[in-house]
């Protein structure tokens, strides 16, 4: 029998909303032909918990909480992002010591979030090994936040006009400890592991390769934007906070191992931001100084003036923007929060279609733009 | 065996032969291989993984294997926030798991809607309204011990199990009362206090979970709406 | 910058080809409900721009009147503004002309009313759940 007598016929597959490789309640519809996917088309809201509309009915300090659970894995970012917009709002000034402290917990953050990134693509990939050891380093970086602030996952920490505890000693002896056994060995450890493992490479390169033009017109940003080449951090292109005092490199993707943009570009974007996030840390362990914490007033009660602003900081998935009108009560009158993983997955349809790819490489695609469906959907 | 005591009574095959009641020995093996289901919906689900993962190890307690289909497992941990779109989802996940089925709820969220209980219009209030719920977890998020704990009240009521009694399901909730005394735990390895409402700032302005008090996990087939049968419960 | 919605569609497309403004990311859309405006109900679309190359940030606010909200589409201008403009008609009820998907995107399907109105009420039961308020 030649080959043209066999006849395929084309299937719609469902994944999600509850598949173990989307992170989460994401639902992707593919049509299928074989192992071939054709085209795609995701749906998401399945976590739709009306952010916005609990905005407008809790008060300015009372909306801190709500924003820790949009993106429950970097919720120091969303705080950040959401203080930084009102205190523009209402002009209040942050003390010194509290901008290093945000600094700090914010890249220990980042360092969390892009080490459960790593594991759970090792795990999307097949590689279960990697997970474990994600979660034995992260669990240090949760031991301290807990220290901090008493919360393993959502924070509420950093908050208008400061953060709400003071550092003490003992926990900058601890970041310090942490510091010293994360960087270089655990990350060279987890190169060895994974980002250098054949199997992997092979999985994860030329795949799903994203151009940068194509990147920039539907929204993408943070690693994933990164991965393409494009150099473009917040942290650097609009400094926020102190981060223009600090020194900093911002990785891209080089395209070592095939195309550029590909899964393994945006994947080692993030081990690399890993460690550019603890030399920041350091910096910042060096020269924190004495001083309040908070602001006195802020931390009480705030009540900005009619207006509105847009603000945005560079979280761990990309920038995370608030929309925020006042109209000069303590309740903001509208919040609207920009997601970076909103616009990151908005692409995955159109990869899908760019160019011949597997189901396998699928769960591939979704695993290397890291959403956190919290976020998707808000 | 521990649990198992031997029902022989002849001394001569005392210590040869094992005689159990079978309920006892289905009930034993199934106790120590609970196999749940993977059903992370938000963030609770991260504290979930991460008792699956190396510190927390919930191996360790003879569960484990996170099953991605229903038909294979027979806990579904229910943990993050359950949305209206999302609801006949978990109603149809749930009957396409075999009998005998446990459900924990983990979080504030599918307990009252957690933070989300006053103006979350999307928000289903409490995934109680559309699956029968065993043990509640409350929390935001529930601790990994605070998930042990709640795995150890499904081991406890999976030993009560007949085979030849399946009315019990209807039977009256039972409320376990607390391990962990008042609103503190404390983490006997790290020698940390830790709030299970979260940072103390959200505590003091109760957004942190539905308006519970932190009892420990609470156990008790407490459906609303529905009984473990599909029936309505007596209100 | 307030621009008018009629012309709202030729000004995107400048933002973006223009070299000097190079608007080339869509940063977030976001619809804001007046109901009790002087000059009559209203709603607000506002689009915030940034440029990565020239690094520059503009926002763009078009109103529109609150009973009939229509707009034109961006989508063929910038790729993100698809899934920004059916979020933006699902919670605010804004509709985007030219956009060749315009369905709910968070909201269930068949969801009633648009959440964001500040005039909206909650069902009480969605497909036999109740909505209990504690
Ligand atoms: S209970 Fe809290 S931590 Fe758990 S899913 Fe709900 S909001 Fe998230």
């Amino acid at each position: 029998m030649t080959e043209a007598k066999i006849r395929t016929e084309e299937m719609l597959l469902n994944m999600g909303p509850q598949h173990p490789s989307t992170h989460g309640v994401f639902r992707v519809v593919v049509r299928t032909d074989g192992e071939l996917v054709l085209e795609s088309e995701s749906h998401i809201g399945y976590l739709h918990r009306c952010f916005e509309k609990c905005a407008e009915g809790n008060n300015y300090l009372q909306v801190v909480p709500y924003t820790d659970r949009m993106d429950y894995l970097c919720a120091m970012m969303n705080n950040w992002g959401y203080a930084v917009a009102v205190e523009k709002l209402a002009g209040i000034e942050v003390p010194e010591r509290a901008e290093y402290i945000r600094v700090m917990v914010a890249e220990l953050n980042r360092v969390a979030s892009h080490l459960l990134a790593f594991g759970t693509y090792g795990l999307d990939i097949g590689a279960i090994t990697p997970f474990l050891y994600a979660f034995r380093d992260r669990e240090r970086i949760l031991k301290i936040f807990e220290k901090l602030c008493g919360q393993r996952l959502n924070y509420s920490y950093v908050r208008i006009g400061g953060v709400t505890f003071d550092m003490t000693e003992e926990i900058l002896a601890d970041i310090e400890a942490f510091c010293d056994y994360f960087d270089p060995k655990i990350i060279d450890e987890y190169d060895n592991l994974l980002s250098y493992n054949g199997i992997f490479i092979s999985r994860t390169a030329n795949v799903g390769v994203m151009p940068a033009d194509l990147a920039i017109s539907y929204g993408v940003t943070g690693p994933s934007l990164r991965g393409s080449g494009v150099q473009r951090d917040l942290r650097r292109d609009a400094p926020y906070g102190i981060y223009d005092r600090l020194e900093f490199d911002v990785p891209v993707g080089t395209g070592e191992m095939g195309q550029l943009g590909d899964c393994w570009d945006r994947y080692m974007v993030r081990m690399r931001e890993m460690r550019q996030s603890i030399r920041l840390v350091r910096q910042v362990l060096r020269d924190i100084p004495e001083g309040p914490f908070c602001d006195k007033k802020a931390y009480r009660a705030v009540k900005p003036k009619a207006g509105e602003t847009y603000k945005r900081v560079e979280g761990a998935r990309g920038e995370v923007g608030f929309y925020i009108v006042s109209d000069g009560t303590n309740i903001p009158y509208r919040v609207k929060a920009r997601a970076p993983s909103f616009s990151n997955i908005s692409i995955l349809d159109k990869l899908t279609s760019l160019s011949d790819v597997m189901v396998a490489d699928l769960v591939a695609i979704i695993g290397s733009l890291d959403i956190v469906l919290g976020e998707v959907d808000r | 065996m521990s649990e198992l005591e031997n029902r022989n009574p002849d001394p001569l095959t005392k210590n040869v032969v094992f005689l159990t009641a079978v309920d006892d020995i289905i009930n034993a093996t199934r106790a120590n291989s609970v196999w749940p289901l993977t059903f992370g919906l938000a963030c609770c689900a991260i504290e979930m993984m991460a008792t699956g993962a190396a510190k927390y190890d919930i191996d360790r307690f003879g569960s484990g294997p996170f099953r991605g289909t229903p038909r294979q497992s027979d806990l579904m941990i229910v943990a993050g926030t359950v949305t209206h779109k999302m609801a006949p989802r978990v109603k149809r996940l749930y009957d396409q798991m075999p009998e005998p089925k446990y459900v924990i709820a983990m979080g504030g969220c599918v307990i009252r809607g957690g933070p989300y209980v006053k103006h979350g219009y999307h928000v289903v209030k409490g995934v109680d309204l559309l699956v029968p719920v065993d043990v509640y977890i409350p929390g935001c998020p529930p601790r990994p011990e605070a998930l042990l704990e709640g795995l150890f009240k499904v081991q406890k009521l999976m030993k009560r199990e007949k085979i030849l009694d399946r009315t019990r399901r209807t039977t009256k909730p039972e409320v376990y009362h607390a391990v962990y005394p008042g609103l503190i735990l404390r983490n006997a390895e790290d020698g940390i206090w830790a709030n299970h409402w979260g940072s103390q700032g959200e505590a003091a302005r109760g957004v942190g979970g539905g308006g519970h008090r932190w009892r420990g996990p609470v156990c008790g087939r407490q459906g609303r709406g529905v009984g473990r049968r599909g029936r309505a419960l007596p209100r | 910058m307030v621009v008018k919605a009629e012309a709202w569609a030729a000004v995107a497309g400048l933002c973006r080809d223009d070299s000097r403004l190079g608007f080339d990311l869509l940063s977030c859309i976001t619809g804001v409900d007046y109901p009790e405006r002087e000059d009559g109900a209203e709603i607000e679309v506002i689009y915030n721009l940034d440029s990565i190359a020239n690094h520059h940030e503009l926002t763009v606010k078009v109103k529109l009147p609150r009973d009939d909200p229509r707009i034109a589409s961006v989508e063929e201008i910038w790729r993100t503004a698809d899934w920004h403009e059916r979020e933006t008609y699902d919670l605010l009820g804004v509709v985007f002309e030219g956009h060749h998907n315009l369905v709910r995107i968070l909201c269930a399907e068949d969801w009633v009313g648009h959440p964001l109105r500040k005039d909206y009420e909650p069902p009480d039961s969605f497909h036999g759940i109740k909505n209990v308020i504690y």
